[in-house]
């Protein structure tokens, strides 16, 4: 009981000071929906505030200086060896600082969950179409903080300047220089002169430690503020809608739930870095730039651009005393920079075809949005295949594959593979679909074979339960467009439709709402005796674009639904 | 706050017979408890009344409850067991060498990882079996605001722009913002002297005419008697540069050793000493130092994106996004038989830049 | 045939096929092949050696590398090459090659020169070429002896000289139409000084003259010790860098967590349908 009092007494102190019962109540009483795919985002969240506690600590013993020094440390391997203080200081780390090499390989790992979760969470996010209104901001502050996480990692991980960070910065430096006009001068100013020079360790410290996490929290903050107030969205589901959250409240279940998620991900993280080395800076030596080691890539989330840089054929314009280094700054900044152009109009663009501004508060199951989750597939191919090629030295090693190989067929496969991933993913979704809707038509089968008494042969089926049932009813069908040459009474087209941008929009409209139909509500459980003698009644249901009136053009008869 | 209703009309839970009352049924924030929904007749009275409980106060299952119970107590004190054992381990192992950093990551990181895995799990059975499970409701208001608030927003924000006199003075208006126009402008002027300008930098290299070749690493000179057998190659610098690694990036140099019969065009013939020749090692597309060499086939392969060079002929391309051979440096020997630079590199070595030419 | 083609249809027919052919592919293999040959008599002098070694070339090196050691079409010149370069050749199993591959990889010694005869077999041949037209000879054990070493000086020029082809510890990399820099942990110090000196393959060379025997032995040491040298942080993951840690990131770590994010939001057993 006197713990009931305490409580009280300080509560009452709180809110005599900041007015806060109305507000907690509301915030202990807010719902939310549960879903594990709900979880990534707070991978990517508590991973960072694992960065920012182990961050903390190697700061205190971390010396981000380039002044050259001669080793005598614990590490004996490295006796004599000329270092910077940097690498040195990272040595000292990892074997002069208890818990130091767990700190290290902790943060290390933390990083890479951390890219890892933003790239699934960015994912689930598109594919359940949750980046529609209301959300379209929330989605441009993700694709600013994914890009300021690349960012971050790369610095984070050329701070030791050992050989393999060191040649990520060559490379960055060679990018910069690349650029036309003022490639020079920015790269002279990044590295504070000639590379490598003495400041661009210190410069990135600053930046890896200060600027970017200050970034990144506030940004984070903002986007967790605008996910609560407008609330998480939420999987179809019984008496689940677009107007409600149904769900599990706050206090005590969410914290309790995502208390334990944070303790999860700190103890995976924990086992990884006691069991598997990430980062060893002492095997790969202090940086030199006069020297390399073979099977040299960047951290998994730099891959992609690594892979363009390998594929890009060896094109150079020199006119007029100037040189255009296409074959440095295209696949540099085009490849990805095109996929977070893209990502981040998408919303807006698939407004503009769909013509749906409504609010979307239930996530679409991928595979009714066939389209919309074909094109993922395409650019997540397209983003894999050059992903891969950033290590083709190493899978040509590994697969036995001769290494000029494994770039030919990059550089086809990459403009291939995303078409043929387009094409296949679309028709599994259509499948799919297809097979929801027999489900619904025809009810679960149980396994159980009776015979009929004029001998036949059928299989039992029970309908679908009530909580499938409504996640494979539910569709955001969008509203439809005016038909391209449809004119009002008055005989003037509609303003939206007009000219070649109207048809345009109209075959797009067309294209991205192509979906199987669902026949009318057919299957209210009717489930015994259906039998298979049913298959030639039903045509299967249609594949429609969304006319306006869709509701599929199935036959109606074939009704023998028992019971 | 009233209900909003979805597009289907006002919330049914489906199925909500006593039978399931009893299992937990879905119910709305503020609908009345299972008790008054069990009885036959709803009354409209009992719909008013305030509910007594959202939350029920203990499980469906206690049976299983009190196994759980147990369950989650021992593994947080497994997870208190595993604290302590971080800390022993810290104070107890000592690190200072690779065995000894080996034991205490050991121990450090396993305790580390049951103590959290265990409090994950405790809390995770805890909230699945010792929390009545419960699935509520809550009605999603419009985001948009109402017109009246709208209106309101609106008289008061014009209100304020037509007492501050912004919109009725443009010359106030149009000073201001001339005024903010510099100081916004003046943090990227800050950052001038963040470098130096390139100027002409980037052409040049130590080499000099006379410049010895040292070998990277041990700086010791290279004899041309000394460097005979073919397939050979070594790594060479300019005197002088083997610990200022802005020239390093620049000058080192691949120093190769063919049959002079193997060497052609482009190769330039006078600048190499008998079948010796000597390149750039900095690559052209982004300045790894294209360390790879395969006898067989006198290949410089760059490891970083598997630009490759022929080293019989001038290092030109032959596959990789290089679009330029490596520089080749002219060398001779100097009155000593050591072998030296003939002048500087004919061209900028390493990456393109604009102005390059 | 009749009983064959009857059968083609039964259950272990397709098995019975694979079976019949490996056997039938293993055993042609053998026959063609041949055995290994006696053991010779113990290397007695100098010449004796010799004679006992170009007999040995001739039985297990003359068909493809020419019964003079003059090199064919499939095979290089061996003369001059020295002794240094046979016995790195031979006693790591890479020669006698059994076919025409980009790489020749090491593997089990050939009959003639395992076993306990072996090594004097393996000298006798590289006396023989070396008698042929000189070459590096096979180092001493003082020659390939790390003590006294230096690891960080090895540490440095393994980087500048090595690295690029084997990766920075020596895990080996790729090179180009299939061949590749072999991973060096079996490597002894005497195979790693005759590669650095003969340049087997596409090796380049690295002479005496150039990278001093002091050099090479520091080179060695860099390279024994870290074969031996223990991973502090946990499993080694290959030692070649982020590609697996991406990996073990994804499918380890990240699929971990999610396991465990779907244990958390499940629900509690028996309350899946309403």
């Amino acid at each position: 009981m006197s713990i009931e009092r305490g409580l009280e007494g300080v509560g009452t102190w709180l809110d005599d000071r900041f007015h806060g019962a109305k507000g907690l109540r509301t915030f202990f009483r807010k719902i939310f929906p549960d879903h594990w795919t709900f979880l990534l985002g707070e991978i990517a969240l508590y991973s960072f505030v694992i960065l920012l506690l182990t961050g903390t600590f190697l700061t205190f013993f971390f010396q981000p200086s380039m002044t050259s020094v001669t080793y005598h440390g614990s590490y004996v391997p490295l006796h004599g060896v000329r270092m910077s203080e940097a690498y040195a200081s990272t040595l000292n780390i990892s074997f002069d600082v208890r818990g130091g090499l767990l700190m290290r390989q902790i943060h290390h790992w933390a990083a890479d969950l951390f890219m890892a979760a933003i790239f699934a969470h960015m994912l689930r996010i598109f594919f359940t179409g949750a980046y529609r209104k209301p959300r379209e901001v929330n989605w441009l502050i993700g694709i600013v903080l994914l890009t300021l996480g690349l960012l971050e990692g790369l610095f984070g991980y050329s701070l030791p300047d050992d050989l393999l960070s060191g040649a990520g910065l060559r490379i960055l430096e060679g990018v910069l220089q690349s650029i036309p006009v003022v490639g020079t001068y920015l790269a002279y100013f990044l590295f504070g002169g000639p590379f490598p020079g003495h400041d661009i360790v210190p410069r990135l410290y600053i930046l890896h430690v200060l600027l970017i996490p200050g970034l990144i929290l506030a940004l984070v903050t903002a986007h967790l503020f605008i996910m609560f107030h407008q609330k998480h969205t939420q999987m179809p589901g019984p008496g689940r809608t677009d107007r409600n959250v149904v769900g599990a409240p706050m206090y005590p279940y969410f914290m309790a739930k995502t208390g334990a998620f944070f303790f999860f991900i700190f103890g995976f993280l924990a086992l990884a870095s006691t069991f598997a080395q990430i980062n060893p800076i002492w095997l790969y030596g202090p940086y030199t730039p006069t020297a390399m080691s073979a099977g040299s890539q960047p951290d998994f989330y730099m891959g992609m651009l690594e892979g363009a840089l390998r594929v890009m054929v060896p094109w150079e314009w020199n006119v007029a005393g100037h040189t255009f280094s296409f074959n440095v700054f295209l696949p540099a900044l085009v490849p990805l920079g095109a996929i977070f152009t893209a990502a981040a109009f998408w919303p807006f663009i698939e407004q503009w075809i769909t013509g749906d501004r409504r609010e979307h508060h239930v996530n679409d199951r991928p595979r009714n949005a066939p389209t919309r989750t074909a094109l993922g597939i395409a650019v997540v191919t397209f983003y894999g295949i050059l992903w891969a090629e950033g290590a083709n030295d190493i899978l040509a090693d590994h697969f036995a594959v001769p290494l000029y190989l494994t770039t030919r067929i990059a550089q086809v496969t990459m403009f291939v593979g995303p078409v043929v991933a387009y094409i296949l993913t679309k028709r599994i979704c259509l499948g799919l679909q297809r097979k929801d809707a027999h489900l619904l038509e025809h009810g679960v089968e149980t396994g159980i074979i009776r015979q009929l008494p004029n001998g036949e042969y059928i299989e039992e089926t029970r309908p679908v339960s009530e909580e499938k049932r409504a996640a494979l009813v539910f569709r955001s069908k969008p509203p439809g467009l005016p038909s391209s040459g449809e004119e009002d009474e008055n005989g003037v087209p509609a303003p939206e439709m007009r000219g070649a941008l109207g048809k345009v929009r109209a075959r797009l409209y067309n294209i991205v709402t192509e979906s199987v139909e669902l026949e009318p509500s057919h299957g209210n459980g009717h489930g015994d005796g259906h039998g298979n003698g049913h298959g030639a009644d039903h045509a299967p249901a249609a594949v429609t674009s969304g006319e306006p009136t869709g509701t599929g053009s199935g036959t109606g008869e074939g009704d023998q639904h028992g019971s | 706050m009233t209900e909003i209703n979805g597009p289907e009309g006002p919330e049914q839970p489906a199925g909500n017979t006593p039978d399931e009352a009893a299992v937990g049924p879905r119910r709305v924030v503020g609908t009345p408890p299972p008790a008054q929904a069990r009885a036959l007749l709803v009354r409209p009275e009992d719909e008013e009344k305030a509910p007594d409980r959202e939350l029920p106060s203990e499980p469906d299952d206690l049976v299983l409850a009190k196994k759980a119970e147990k369950l989650v107590a021992s593994l947080f004190i497994l997870a208190m067991l595993a604290g302590f054992g971080f800390i022993a381990a810290y104070i107890g192992l000592e690190v200072h060498s690779l065995d000894a950093v080996l034991r205490s990551n050991l121990a450090l990181g396993l305790s580390m990882a049951v103590a959290f895995l265990a409090l994950g799990a405790g809390a995770v059975i805890w909230v699945r079996h010792l929390m009545p499970e419960v699935e509520l409701t809550e009605a999603r208001k419009p985001l948009r605001s109402s017109p009246e608030d709208k209106a309101a927003f609106k008289e008061t924000f014009t209100e304020g722009a037509d007492a501050s006199q912004f919109v009725k003075r443009p010359i106030l208006r149009r000073t201001l913002i001339a005024a903010t126009v510099p100081v916004a402008v003046a943090p990227i002027v800050l950052l001038r002297d963040m470098g130096p300008l390139p100027g002409t930098s980037l052409r040049h290299t130590a080499w000099r005419k006379g410049t010895r070749l040292v070998q990277a690493v041990t700086g010791v000179p290279v004899l041309a008697t000394d460097f005979v057998t073919p397939g050979g190659i070594l790594t060479v610098v300019p005197e002088g540069t083997l610990s200022d690694d802005e020239e390093l990036a620049k000058s080192t140099v691949l120093l190769i050793k063919l049959r002079p019969e193997q060497l052609e065009k482009p190769t330039v013939m006078n600048w190499t000493v008998n079948g010796t020749v000597a390149y750039s090692k900095i690559c052209t597309h982004l300045g790894c130092p294209a360390a790879l060499y395969e006898q067989t086939t006198h290949h410089i392969l760059c490891p970083c994106h598997q630009s490759t060079f022929d080293a019989a002929r001038g290092a030109a391309v032959i596959f990789g996004p290089a679009a330029r051979p490596l520089p080749q440096l002219p060398i001779t020997t100097d009155s000593e038989g050591y072998l030296v630079a003939q002048s500087d590199f004919h061209e900028p070595v390493g990456p393109s830049f604009w102005e390059r030419g | 045939m009749r009983w064959i083609t009857a059968r083609r249809r039964h259950p272990a027919a397709g098995y019975a096929v694979v079976l019949l052919m490996l056997v039938a592919l293993g055993g042609g293999y053998a026959f063609l092949t041949g055995s290994g040959a006696a053991a010779a008599p113990v290397s007695g002098p100098s010449s004796a050696t010799i004679a006992k070694g170009a007999d040995l070339f001739a039985r297990n090196c003359a068909t493809c590398h020419g019964l003079d050691a003059q090199g064919t079409s499939v095979a290089p010149s061996l003369i001059g090459v020295g002794a240094a370069a046979v016995d790195f050749q031979v006693s790591t199993g890479r020669m006698p090659a059994k076919q025409n591959d980009a790489e020749n990889a090491r593997k089990p010694l050939a009959p003639d020169f395992a076993g306990e005869d072996g090594p004097a077999n393996i000298r006798a041949v590289a006396d023989y070429i070396q008698s042929l037209a000189g070459g590096p000879p096979i180092p001493t054990p003082a020659q390939v002896s790390t003590e006294g070493a230096d690891v960080g000086r090895g540490q440095e020029l393994f980087i500048e000289n090595c690295a690029a082809c084997h990766n920075f510890v020596g895990a080996g990399g790729a090179l180009t139409y299939g061949k590749y820099a072999p991973a060096l942990n079996q490597s002894t110090p005497a195979e790693i000084y005759e590669a650095m000196l003969t340049g087997p393959e596409a090796m380049p060379n690295f002479s005496d003259s150039t990278l001093t025997p002091q050099s090479k032995r520091d080179i060695i040491a860099y390279v024994t010790q870290k074969s031996s040298e223990n991973n502090p942080g946990g499993f080694s993951l290959g030692r070649i860098g982020p590609v697996t840690e991406g990996l073990v990131a994804f499918l380890g770590i990240l699929f971990a967590v999610i396991l465990s994010a779907m244990w958390i939001v499940a629900k509690q057993h028996g309350k899946t349908t309403r």
